[in-house]
């Protein structure tokens, strides 16, 4: 399983998001597949070193987000991803994100044809 | 034990079935000193950090709970059960680990933990030497000979042989090297996989341990100041620096303490969210560390 997840402490994001967010990454890329199991709470505090608490408010928001299931007894798991919800999911991510560029350029005293400019410039060098 | 009694010890671990330890309105006075009305409450399966500076109390709540001392007044339940009525009980089920060499300097492990195993009902002399070897350690070692972090590492090794489920250390990081604080890390962190043991320690410096504490708990002058997820901590106290222009009446009443020098604040507020609406872009507001926390709260009272 190809399941990589990388805390820093010198982030201002929540240590719980910065796990929901790179295990949403994981599971909309493919990385981490549908009923793909993930490991119990309890480990991954134990192998990130951080607090049960933590990690457990992180599935929990994934499980609300509808990315993972949890059985009684038997853990959690990557929940079946129906395609049409996934593609709304990538455009959320996709919206969010532009929607923080914009809140930073207008904090940066840029106005719509400015970064229309810079989207462009951008778009054609990634 | 009559029948009447066993009746309500079985509705008051009913009640109190998620708390493994509950300590409420606890007080005791000396002279100088007094605890006052200290109350938190350790869930099982977690870890509590019990913080606050010298004298604070931290080591007269441990020794309360412990029944090393008599509290004046409040409530103390391990297990649901109360410490005073179930003492030997509940210590059958209890690890205690303290920041002092209470062994016999000249006998050697293995002597030592013969000696200490007929104390308690569970003791399982297997557990007892598998934990040995992963501490490195050799029961062939007198005493004296162990360094402050394998004494350490003994005093865990007895207390995690006797099915204790609740964890209690008082200090015990304390003139420990990095090294052996990674290891206490990892220990306590795979001692509470199976839901059902909980650790609680007491430090006044904060540590390494902290980064996998689920509780907090800070003692200052005897009174609880905060008992929370640690998380909730974090996440809504703030480290606020900016211009000393930004300061005036209205905006001092957020911070819990300010330090302010020739150039510029600092200060930390309980309300990093209400401090950035009033703030905006004038400052900048980060994340706090517990020492944070615990360092301006204490300054902030001597203001």
């Amino acid at each position: 399983m190809a399941m990589n997840i990388i805390i820093s402490n010198s982030s201002p994001e929540p240590i719980y998001q910065q796990i929901v967010t790179q295990l949403k990454q994981l599971i909309l890329e493919g990385d981490l597949k549908e009923a793909e199991g993930l490991p119990s709470i309890r480990t991954l505090a134990k192998e990130l070193q951080i607090s049960v608490i933590t990690t457990k408010r992180a599935y929990e928001e994934l499980e609300r987000d509808g990315y993972i299931e949890t059985v009684a007894g038997k853990g959690s798991f990557v929940a079946a991803q129906n395609k049409e919800l996934l593609r709304e999911k990538r455009l959320r991510v996709v919206e969010e994100k532009v929607a923080d560029a914009i809140a930073a350029s207008k904090t940066a005293g840029l106005n719509q044809q400015d970064l229309l400019e810079m989207f462009k410039l951008l778009y054609e060098e990634i | 034990m009559n029948k009447e009694s066993l009746k309500l010890r079985k509705t008051e671990s009913l009640k109190d079935v998620d708390y493994i330890l509950s300590v409420d309105d606890l007080s005791k006075r000396y002279k100088n000193f007094s605890l006052n009305k200290v109350s938190f409450q350790l869930p099982r399966g977690y870890i509590m950090g019990f913080i606050g500076p010298n004298g604070s109390g931290k080591s007269t709540t441990i020794k309360l709970i412990m029944n090393l001392l008599n509290r004046d007044s409040g409530e103390i339940k391990v297990f649901g059960l109360d410490n005073l009525r179930d003492e030997l009980l509940i210590k059958d089920r209890i690890a205690f680990v303290y920041d002092e060499n209470h062994y016999y300097d000249e006998l050697t492990i293995r002597d030592m933990a013969k000696f200490v195993s007929s104390f308690y009902k569970h003791w399982e002399t297997p557990v007892f030497k598998k934990y040995l070897r992963d501490f490195d350690l050799d029961s062939k070692q007198r005493i004296k000979e162990l360094s402050k972090g394998m004494k350490m590492k003994l005093s865990l090794a007895i207390a995690l042989s006797h099915q204790a489920e609740l964890l209690i250390m008082d200090e015990p990081t304390a003139g420990l090297d990095p090294l052996v604080r990674a290891e206490l890390v990892d220990i306590l962190s795979s001692l509470i996989q199976d839901e059902r043991k909980s650790v609680f320690f007491s430090t006044h410096i904060t540590s390494d341990l902290d980064k996998i504490a689920d509780y907090v708990t800070f003692i200052h002058n005897g009174k609880i100041v905060v008992s929370a997820p640690k998380d909730d901590l974090l996440d809504q106290y703030g480290i606020v620096k900016g211009a000393n222009t930004l300061l005036n009446e209205e905006t001092k009443t957020l911070f819990v303490g300010i330090k302010p020098n020739q150039f510029g604040f600092q200060g930390l507020v309980r309300d990093h969210e209400k401090a950035r609406r009033l703030f905006k872009e004038q400052a900048i507001i980060e994340k706090p560390s517990l020492e944070d926390i615990m360092l301006y709260t204490v300054k902030g009272e001597q203001l």
